[in-house]
């Protein structure tokens, strides 16, 4: 099997466990753990044609990846915060039971 | 393909797995913890060290402790008696088997036109640190400007919302 077919079948894999998991959990912490999964499988589509692309001395996709896991630190440390603050609010996490957006 | 792909790609999807399917969610921040490290080991497999490490720094020291901080706060740690799956859990899973379907075959029926052909083995990319950090400050100079900035909007952002709402009611 060519290697970064290899690479990127995981990559499939591990975005569609992080998609189930954000579809289906009730918890909102566990949903963003799903979401982290997804952009972690991307990063690692953007590693692997990094690795195996025609130029890799331009550095393109590892620069592509540094920036997208800074990305994906802002966006957990938001999310968090406002998982946080709903539950300081509602006194749950379920999301099944967040139904209005009025406070 | 190495054995040691096999094993690495094996231990990080087991890990996303767990982190997506256990019912105690202190259970789940560890098994993600394992799946961000196979991800590390992927990276340094794919001879990016670099990213490897800083997903190891930025995965496994922080995100994954905002994590497990976040499931304490909101005592979410006590294992729930009702189901943890929402109220139609197929719909969301049939949805992400069709995306893996799709993204699989892409990938499978493209294997002819990647770069790369099997068996022969191309050459190791040739790049250091310093390279990294001089395409940062010079061909990258502005995407850094606007990570830094959104990076400096995030903390604030986040410190905002999280806070106490006291001062504002009086």
């Amino acid at each position: 099997m060519n290697p970064l077919t290899g690479y990127l079948l995981v990559a499939a894999l591990l975005f569609a466990i992080g998609l189930a998991g954000a579809l289906t959990r009730r918890n909102a912490i566990l949903v963003l753990v799903g979401i982290e999964l997804m952009l972690n499988a991307a990063n690692l589509n953007l590693i692997a044609f990094w690795r195996y692309g025609p130029h890799p001395e331009l550095l393109t996709g590892m620069m592509f990846a540094i920036f997208s896991i800074a990305v994906a630190a802002a966006e957990a440390a938001v999310g968090l915060g406002l998982v946080i603050q709903i539950h300081r609010h509602a006194h749950t996490t379920d999301l099944d039971a967040m139904s209005r957006m009025k406070g | 393909m190495s054995i040691v792909f096999y094993v690495i790609a094996g231990l990080s999807v087991a890990g996303a797995l767990a982190a997506v399917l256990l019912k105690n969610t202190v259970h789940c921040a560890l098994a993600l913890t394992l799946a961000f490290a196979g991800l590390a080991l992927l990276f340094l497999e794919l001879d990016a060290q670099f990213a490897g490490f800083a997903q190891i720094l930025v995965y496994i020291g922080a995100v994954a402790i905002l994590v497990v901080f976040a499931i304490l706060l909101t005592r979410g740690s006590e294992t729930p008696h009702e189901t943890v799956y929402s109220r139609n859990p197929l719909v969301g899973l049939v949805t992400a088997a069709a995306i893996f379907a799709v993204l699989g075959w892409a990938v499978l029926h493209s294997s002819q036109a990647l770069p790369g052909p099997a068996g022969t083995p191309t050459a190791e990319p040739q790049v250091t640190v310093m390279d990294i950090g001089n395409a940062l400050m010079g061909r990258y100079v502005l995407p850094l400007e606007i990570v830094a900035l959104l990076l400096t909007a995030a903390l604030i952002g986040a410190v905002i919302v999280a806070m106490h709402e006291k001062e504002a009611a009086r």
